[in-house]
């Protein structure tokens, strides 16, 4: 397997590689995949209540080079972006931008699911977190 | 001194060819170019005789007979020719033939065809140390039962079948007895009447010859094994396969059999002191890292380790000064987890993080040192990164957890 030198870039200088808490009201936690399916990825993402701005996001990936560099990609992409935002950010752009063969597309759409799974995570929080303002809070939901 | 990058540690794959070996063969590629068929002149008498000197030294390296040997195109060749060959002959003595899950694709996909045309085949679990049961093989054993077909080293694992128990069964029963002996030969001590094989298939490239000869060890007395044969034309090799002798491979096959036999002793000590270096400063390094396969029965230069919690194909990556094979990639790409492995019971997760270790002739042992201490820091560094690894840290059991399929 050749891999583009981006993707090399990313495995052997992994952006963000960590974990936030994950109880914390601010943090969204995706953990997407499967063990006996090859692959797992942690994306967390951790929005500023204020500005409602990801300001911080941690990944951890078991799986191929291409996955963690997905994974990777992915957190460097977040840092900055607001919740809605981060849920335009498609596969196809990480499938561009690493340069990835058709075998590891799913690699792509993996983290693409980590990013959904961390942000609904964190609005299922935010939202428990503030039973009062009831659904109005919620306009995206 | 300074080692040459890459380090190749993938001897269960191919060899390189030895020196003296292609020695050996260089003169039948040009002066002795001569058709070992070719009864009525000399150029035709040299091939021969050369053919029948390699015929020899490779009936020795197993204990059998030269009249007994069949050259062909290599291991994949040999066994089809073995089981075809047999199935086709006995037919009529039975339709059953015995055969485990761990064999190399050329039996598995050899057995799937004779499936199609009507035969039954049972295909052996194996034991979590991947060897066959030999309570299960003997319940397997009907009255329509005519081949039993048992490897004797696995290529993944390493782990060496009891061949002189199956051996004795068979004869028991008298059931044909085939052994795809391609890992073992000239790495293992193998007699054929000792370990009461009727038909052994073996090839060149895995025992420092050259790629694309191999042969068929088939009985000729007690029993007398008959193959029907499965190329047909000039009659070459007593019918059994015709085809013009491929004369440099076979000698060169000659020369790598009369090779092995003579320094398989020496090799066995010095590969086995290497494999147990590169295995004690795994361990040394690691935690949570399981050998795949029984490691008493076992052929002295083969490894095969599972790494916890790290992945296979990112686990290759950074290595890739070195070349190993692992049984692994993720189930969504066009790679599958080891069939070999999944067999022993191995959870999927550990079959998507095993490296085999193939050690040989050439390897050294600073390139041992080298492969073990990378190793070390990748496996270190990926676990760092391990989603996996650090919910286990957490004393999450890994096995109960919900997984959502994607
Ligand atoms: C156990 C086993 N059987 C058969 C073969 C096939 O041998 P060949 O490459 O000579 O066709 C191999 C090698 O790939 C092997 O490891
Ligand atoms: S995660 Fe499946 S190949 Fe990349």
């Amino acid at each position: 397997m050749a891999y583009s030198n981006k993707v090399i870039d990313h495995y052997e200088n992994p952006r963000n590689v960590g974990s936030m808490p994950k109880d914390d009201v601010n943090v969204g936690t995706g953990l997407v995949g499967a063990p006996e399916c090859g692959d797992v990825m942690k994306l967390q993402v951790k929005v500023n209540p204020l500005t409602g701005i990801i300001d911080d996001a941690k990944f951890k990936t078991f799986g191929c080079g291409s996955a963690i560099a997905s994974s990777s990609l992915a957190t460097e992409w977040l840092k900055g972006k607001t919740v809605d935002e981060a849920l335009a950010i498609k596969n196809t752009d990480i499938v561009e931008e690493l340069a990835l063969p058709p075998v590891k597309i799913h690699c792509s759409v993996l983290a693409e699911d980590a990013i959904k799974a961390a942000i609904n995570d964190y609005k299922k929080k935010q939202a428990a977190d503030q039973p009062a303002a009831g659904a109005a809070a919620q306009p995206t939901a | 001194m300074a080692i040459k990058l890459p380090i190749y540690m993938d001897y269960h794959a191919t060899t390189p060819a030895d020196p003296r070996v292609v020695e050996a063969m260089l003169p039948y590629f040009t002066e002795h170019f001569g058709n070992a068929a070719s009864r009525n002149h000399p150029f035709g008498w040299e091939a021969e005789e050369a053919v029948d000197k390699a015929r020899k030294q490779v009936a020795d390296l197993i204990g059998a007979n030269a009249k007994e040997i069949v050259f062909t195109s290599g291991a994949t060749e040999s066994n089809n020719l073995a089981i075809k060959g047999v199935a086709e002959m006995y037919r009529e003595k039975g339709n059953h033939i015995i055969t485990a899950v761990t064999e190399h694709k050329a039996i598995i996909d050899t057995c799937k065809r004779l499936e199609k045309e009507g035969y039954r085949v049972t295909y052996l679990p194996v034991q979590k140390d991947g060897l066959v049961n030999l309570d299960e093989l003997k319940a397997a054993i009907s009255d329509e039962t005519i081949l039993i077909s048992i490897m004797t080293a696995n290529n993944e694992i390493g782990v060496i079948q009891p061949i002189a128990e199956i051996g004795a069964i068979a004869k028991e029963k008298g059931i044909l007895f085939h052994t795809d002996a391609v890992q073992a030969a000239g790495k293992i001590p193998f007699d054929v009447n000792a370990l009461k094989v009727d038909i052994v298939s073996i090839t060149a490239h895995k025992m420092y010859g050259p790629k694309g000869v191999g042969a068929l060890y088939v009985r000729r007395r007690n029993p007398r094994v008959l193959l029907s044969a499965q190329i047909d034309g000039g009659g070459h090799e007593r019918g059994m396969r015709s085809g013009t002798l491929n004369v440099t491979g076979i000698v060169g096959m000659g020369k790598a059999a009369e090779i092995a036999k003579a320094e398989m002793a020496d090799e066995t000590k010095r590969l086995s002191a290497l494999r147990d270096r590169l295995n004690d400063r795994l361990h040394k390094g690691l935690d949570e890292i399981f050998i795949n396969g029984s490691v008493e029965h076992r052929l002295p230069h083969s490894l095969n380790i599972s790494f916890a919690y790290v992945e296979g194909e990112s686990l290759l990556m950074g290595i890739n000064d070195v070349a190993v094979s692992s049984g692994s990639a993720c189930t969504s790409a066009s790679l599958e987890p080891s069939y070999v492995l999944k067999a022993l019971g191995a959870g999927d997760d550990l079959a998507h993080s095993s490296i085999r270790f193939g050690l040989g002739r050439w390897s050294t042992e600073e390139e041992v040192d080298y492969v073990a201490d990378k190793l070390v820091s990748v496996v270190t560094r990926l676990r760092e990164m391990s989603p996996l690894y650090e919910l286990a840290k957490e004393g999450v059991d890994l096995s109960t957890m919900q997984w959502e399929a994607h």
